[in-house]
């Protein structure tokens, strides 16, 4: 298959119903591992994204990469059964232990692998990957380069992409998934530059989307990353599993809320309070700083609530301070170039003569598409993989550094599970083409609804009441008063979204329709957060509940199972988690 | 209060393009995306351009945009701010798509050409020995050489800037350029005559006049004008080894 340079004006004129073995949404790194693999398995794989694979979020990720490479000193001892116990421990006990053992056994040789296709991580005095310590880790394991490690691996597995000449369709936005009987023939979306519905056949679709951060008005997330991808799955009739666990990120800087990589940490930046009083050890005794990421937020959220944090004017929130000054300029240079740039462009501030002023800002979602070690989903066909996803391997707390861990691991044997399963069906016929009018014939309904509706609603107004209510309700703390206003106040938006104002006309880039698309996917995923964490009545992890502060092993180690419905209110159910070798004991850093 | 001149084109329905003007109110800290996404939100929701990360990282949103304080540049919008641009806190800001590109509509331009270029000179790293077992040495001091190359987040920002990229559609352009130095200074890549040659001709080194437009423009203070007379240099040690026999 020769790669088409001009793959977008050939689509137009003959690609229309053209029939690939494996279609993955998502040009991310777990999108772009997963196509590698499946392509190198024979199947004939296409990349559909609704932005450019270079302008994905992942490149966004900045402090690194988790395997136990033992290259740091201070990491002589570390082992992939150190990587996972750190991981269990870090996700209190709800990751699934099977699904952390695969990823922890594999992530030494996939970290060589991505170094062999030429991924510039930085290096250590005697020529090897990097490593710096991360937060709830017991070694230096987090391979880095620079605080740009994201953007690295992002452009290193596009390289390989167009090595491969793979298939890749930009400023395509799916929207929905085509699913009957149970299995998934393909999907539909807008095709954004040219201006109209698409859809395109696939024995075997890979969803790979990313977060849903943009539900949140506080995020360190990309504009782009909207709950959207989640939603075509879970509309589609695919569970979404535990998304009540959202992570606060402790370190985005006021006001624009970028991040500020946990590297800063890793390094040894400190954070303190209006004091000038390094307040961790008050929290987390022994590893102060680099406390697992729902622990530091909590300590930053309870100083600003008992008055011990800066007050920023603009929103009236609170925060604290990041101080890396004693770091040196010759290290922050070298190893914190990136987030240095962030502070002098948005905050006017030098890091290496200043603190920054920080607060807590929603991060990633460790919830999402319910799957197993395979990516596979209920539905035949549909994998999923990346953020996206919920294997789960971060169970109530993901650690960080191994998101992008998970994307290379998962992705990789989703891409693997797809093409197989491609293979399988090849004898078979693809979905009746009387079957696939149809459906176009029932969403261009249903879009056209969307289109031609006339009400009074603003989707800018309904946008930002719903970040304000998931920022005020559904936050670091949370109790089942707030969790019961949110889940009425989402409610109450569900059904004025069918009265928004007509939008610009035209398919063409029209923000207008992408919004209103992203807002109904946000107010429905929203809804599954809501009504999860209002029933899981303790505290794990990253949520808790005010009103339940203590983890309840005989209630809730579980994982929880959201599904549609579209006529009425989510069905909820819940499923074991997986502990093979593990058994939940109290979590003390 | 600020205006917004905004770049509006919709190559289907418009003969020619035209200016939108915008009063955006702002504050201090706003960025020129803020800017923009007011409009949509509060004013035009057909206005189109790119964005995504907004922190400097996507490269989505470079475009031309011009104040009352700085002159004109190619810069991204994510984290250009407004009071930078405006001299007493008023003032006009003019904003248009990249250049020498095919506009889809408004701000968003096709980069299928650009990509095309890039795509060509073989981006991606090419080893000679199968890989070791772990991962191969490179000293610190070897990572050095291909520091600033990897940092480019193909904005296009050069490439809009370059006039002869304007001039000549197949010129491979300032990035790809700066990409083959990154993969010619990895100690870990074998392929370096290759590279040489596949820009070592008139649509690449030799068609660049040294403007130096790209070196000026980019957001992430890269150099490609210098990744250009650097490969120039190498181009030509090769060929004089070459004619003395040595190569």
């Amino acid at each position: 298959m020769e790669r088409n340079p001009d793959i977008r004006r050939d689509y137009v004129v003959k690609m229309l119903y053209k029939k690939y073995d494996v279609v993955v949404i998502g040009g991310g790194l777990a999108g772009l591992r997963a196509a590698i693999e499946a392509q190198s398995q024979g199947a004939s794989v296409l990349i559909v994204s609704k932005l450019h694979p270079l302008r994905s979020h992942s490149g966004a990720a900045q402090g690194g990469v988790n395997a136990p490479l033992a290259n740091n000193p201070d990491s002589k001892d570390d082992s992939p059964e150190k990587h996972c116990f750190d991981t269990i421990k870090g996700s209190d006990y709800l990751a699934d232990q099977d699904a952390v053992e695969i990823m922890t056994s594999s992530a030494s040789e996939i970290i060589y692998e991505l170094e062999h296709w030429g991924c510039p991580f930085s290096r250590t005095d005697d020529g090897r990957i990097a490593q710096r310590p991360f937060g709830g880790a017991g070694f230096p394991r987090t391979c880095y380069g620079a605080d740009k490690t994201g953007l690295y691996m992002l452009h290193t597995l596009y390289e390989q992409v167009i090595k491969h000449s793979i298939d890749v369709i930009t400023d395509f936005m799916v929207t929905f998934l085509i699913v009957e009987d149970n299995t998934c023939y393909g999907l539909m979306g807008i095709d954004m530059a040219q201006g109209r519905l698409e859809t395109i056949v696939a024995r075997s679709v890979i969803v790979a989307t990313g977060g849903a951060g943009r539900i949140y008005g506080k995020t360190s997330n990309a504009l782009t990353s909207t709950a959207l991808g989640m939603a075509i799955a879970y509309w589609a009739g695919v569970p979404l599993k535990d998304m009540e666990f959202i992570q606060f990120h402790p370190t985005g800087i006021i006001s624009k809320h970028i991040l500020m990589t946990e590297g800063c940490r890793g390094e040894g930046g400190h954070i303190v309070n209006k004091d000038s009083k390094r307040f961790m050890e008050k929290y987390a005794s022994k590893l102060m700083e680099l406390a697992p990421r729902d622990i530091v937020s909590r300590s930053i959220a309870t100083e600003i609530e008992q008055g011990r944090g800066f007050v920023y004017p603009a929103d009236g929130s609170g925060y604290v301070h990041l101080d890396m000054r004693h770091l040196g300029s010759a290290k922050i240079m070298e190893r914190l170039p990136g987030v240095r740039d962030i502070c002098l462009d948005f905050l006017g501030i030098d890091i290496i003569k200043e603190p920054v002023p920080i607060q807590p800002v929603q991060h990633y979602t460790m919830g999402g598409i319910d799957t197993d070690i395979n990516g596979t989903t209920v539905v035949n066909g549909l994998y999923a993989s990346g953020e996206c996803a919920c294997i789960s391997v971060h169970g109530a707390n993901r650690l960080g550094g191994n998101s992008l861990l998970e994307t290379l691991v998962f992705g990789r044997r989703s891409g693997d599970a797809a093409a197989q399963y491609a293979r399988a069906q090849r004898q078979k016929s693809y979905l009746p083409q009387s079957a696939i009018n149809s459906l176009s014939k029932f969403y261009e309904s249903h879009f056209r609804k969307i289109a031609q509706s006339s009400g009074k609603e603003k989707h800018i107004v309904l946008k930002k009441e719903l970040q304000e209510t998931m920022d005020r309700y559904v936050g670091i703390f949370r109790a089942g008063a707030d969790l019961q206003i949110a889940l009425d106040k989402v409610r109450t938006l569900k059904n004025r979204f069918k009265y928004l104002f007509a939008p610009a006309t035209g398919l063409k880039f029209n923000c207008d329709i992408t919004c209103h698309l992203e807002l109904e996917a946000g107010i429905d995923v929203a809804e599954a957060i809501i009504v999860g964490a209002l029933k899981r009545e303790e505290s794990r992890g990253s949520h808790s509940r005010r009103d339940f502060p203590n983890r309840n092993d005989t209630g809730f180690l579980k994982h929880t199972l959201c599904y549609y419905n579209p006529k009425g209110e989510i069905k909820v159910s819940y499923k074991p988690v997986t502990i093979t070798k593990y058994q939940p004991e109290e979590r003390k850093y | 209060m600020t205006e917004f001149r905004v770049f509006r084109f919709d190559p289907e329905k418009d003969k020619v393009h035209c200016f939108g003007t915008y009063e955006v109110p702002w504050e201090k800290g706003m960025t020129v995306l803020e800017g923009l996404w007011y409009i949509i939100d509060n004013i035009d929701g057909s206005l189109a351009f790119r964005s995504s990360c907004r922190a400097a990282v996507c490269g989505s949103c470079a475009m031309h945009i011009s104040g009352e304080r700085w002159n004109g540049k190619y810069r991204l919008a994510c984290n250009t701010l407004i009071e930078k641009l405006l001299a007493n806190g008023e003032g006009t800001i003019t904003i248009s798509p990249l250049s020498h590109l095919p506009i889809y509509k408004d701000l968003v331009v096709d980069m299928t050409n650009f990509f095309r270029h890039y795509e060509s000179i073989k981006p991606y790293l090419i080893p000679s020995q199968t890989p070791p077992q772990k991962e191969f040495i490179q000293s610190p001091k070897e990572r050095k050489k291909i520091e600033q190359s990897i940092d480019c987040i193909l904005c296009g920002a050069c490439y809009g800037s370059c006039p002869v990229a304007g001039t000549n559609p197949d010129y491979l352009g300032p990035h790809s350029i700066l990409k083959t130095l990154r993969f010619y200074n990895d100690t870990r890549d074998t392929a370096k005559k290759e590279r040489l040659s596949l820009i070592g001709n008139n649509k690449g080194l030799f068609r660049c006049h040294s403007i130096f437009n790209c070196q000026i423009c980019c957001p992430k203070d890269l150099d490609p004008a210098g990744a250009i007379s650097q490969m120039k240099m190498k181009l030509i040690f090769q060929k004089i080894k070459g004619l003395m026999g040595l190569g």
